[in-house]
């Protein structure tokens, strides 16, 4: 099994210049700190474009122009949902999982994802004949299959129609049970973060800042439309400016 | 099938009429009917001399041909990836893809001597630019998307080259093969007339000495159904096979 890793997210100011070659900035992060516990379960809720995207990148290394430090206890094997579920065009399904795994993987796990996302007759199939939920369900196969410590999603169910959506939701509830990793889920939509997380991370609209850190302990399996009511209506009395967001 | 092979069969057809009409109409050594071009053409092959030169411009169409390719490509990754680079070098390439054929084969055998180097060198000097431009223009379509995919599932350089970066450069080599083609074997035969003792351009030199326009035309037809058949059976089929993962 692998070693499961926490993450220390401390980010001073994170720019994005306007145009290429002009030297005016806008701050998409600042002071923004949060701490993820191995492997627990966050979501982060916030406005589109209010940066969460880019606070993953920085995570998963891609992005490393910023001030600040992100630790992690180890050195982590990273799985990334994108929001675009960028698989090679030019690759079969299966050939896109098999290029993102590790040299010491475990074929029968792989056979295992692609079973229970219902993926194993598209296997040989070119990206370009799977819908868009086939693709992103591929997406998640390849995220999963390298079992991985830190496991990055950005939006990995928008533009799904509700019922297919809400499968992949306990998929990946199941597969983070299955295996333990640590989860940064991106997300603006409350339901889905209330359904999913062990903490929710609100985050204010450019600059990204630390607007409220919620945990949710009411057991997964007890979280129905009535949990999700009493959990606005607590946010509304708490926290009244953070439902104007979503 | 036979619908879309008809049309440009019966255009050729026409095409042949017409120069027969001309040549009948004409009735002059300085234009030859189809039928004599054919019988020369026929000749030329049975006796050995056409396919011995053909071979030997083939020959150097395709070394030359193979390394300008390959050259460009490197080059034209590397300006493609780095900004600085590409800046520092855009002018030298822009007076590169200026500079007329004639003159840089003319200053490779003044140079070099009129060798064999100095003839393959001219070619490939007159193709790189052509070459490093069209690939520079694949490299900064790379799609960036993928290549973040890439690193962070932790492909690694040869992984990312072979199945994220080689794919979407084909069609590029694609372009810059078939453009090059058919701009090399143009160049070629100057290059053969201007200092070569052998070859296709040797050959219509001689012709154009003793005014044998049947003897032109024969070579000439030659040289375009070879060039014609290097794209059908190499070429296009190439083209086919990395394309097959789209709808």
């Amino acid at each position: 099994m692998a070693p499961v890793t926490h993450l220390d997210i401390d980010i001073i100011r994170k720019d994005y210049r306007r145009v290429d070659s002009s030297p005016a900035t806008t701050p998409v992060i600042e002071n923004l700190g949060i701490s993820v516990a191995s492997g627990e379960f966050v979501c982060l809720v916030g406005a589109s474009g209010c940066g969460k995207t880019t606070l993953l990148n920085l995570v998963a290394g891609l992005d490393q122009d910023y001030t600040g430090t992100i630790r992690c206890g180890i050195k982590p094997r990273l799985g990334y949902v994108f929001q675009n579920p960028r698989l090679l065009p030019w690759r079969t399904v299966q050939e896109n999982i098999e290029l993102a795994l590790p040299p010491d993987h475990d074929p029968g796990y792989v056979d295992h994802l692609f079973e229970i996302v219902g993926l194993k007759e598209a296997r040989a199939l070119y990206p370009e004949r799977l819908s868009v939920g086939m693709s992103r369900r591929a997406a998640l196969v390849r995220a999963f299959a390298v079992n991985p410590d830190l496991l990055l999603m950005d939006e990995p169910l928008v533009s799904l129609d509700p019922p297919t959506a809400r499968r992949i939701r306990e998929l990946i509830i199941r597969l983070w049970k299955e295996r333990p990793h640590t989860v940064l889920f991106v997300t603006h939509d409350l339901a889905e973060a209330v359904e999913l997380a062990d903490r929710l991370v609100f985050l204010s609209s450019s600059p990204a800042r630390l607007l409220a850190d919620i945990p949710i302990e009411t057991p997964r399996e007890q979280r129905n439309a009535d949990h999700l009511e009493k959990f606005r209506q607590k946010l509304r009395d708490s926290h009244p400016e953070l439902l104007a967001l979503m | 099938m036979t619908r879309s092979l008809l049309t440009p069969l019966l255009s050729i057809l026409a095409l042949l009429a017409l120069w027969q009409a001309v040549a009948v109409t004409a009735n002059s050594a300085l234009l030859p009917p189809p039928g004599m071009v054919f019988d020369l053409l026929g000749q030329e092959i049975l006796s050995g001399r056409l396919p011995h030169h053909l071979g030997i411009t083939l020959a150097r169409l395709g070394l030359s041909f193979t390394i300008a390719l390959l050259l460009g490509t490197v080059i034209g990754i590397a300006l493609g990836r780095h900004a600085r680079v590409d800046r520092f070098f855009d002018s030298w390439l822009v007076i590169a893809l200026n500079i007329p054929a004639l003159v840089t084969i003319i200053l490779c055998y003044v140079w070099f001597g009129l060798v064999e180097a100095a003839a393959i060198t001219a070619v490939v000097l007159n193709k790189l630019p052509n070459v490093v431009v069209t690939l520079r223009e694949g490299t900064r379509h790379l799609n960036r998307d993928l290549l973040e995919m890439a690193e962070v599932f932790g492909f690694g350089r040869i992984k990312t080259l072979r199945h994220v970066i080689w794919p979407q450069l084909f069609p590029f080599v694609i372009t810059a093969a078939r453009t090059g083609l058919a701009l090399i074997w143009k160049i070629i035969l100057v290059v053969e007339l201007l200092g070569r003792s052998d070859g296709m351009g040797y050959q219509l030199h001689l012709f154009f000495q003793m005014f044998d326009v049947a003897g032109i035309l024969a070579y000439s037809m030659a040289f375009i159904l070879v060039v014609q058949i290097i794209e059908w059976v190499l070429l296009r089929p190439l083209d086919r096979q990395a394309q097959r993962w789209r709808r």
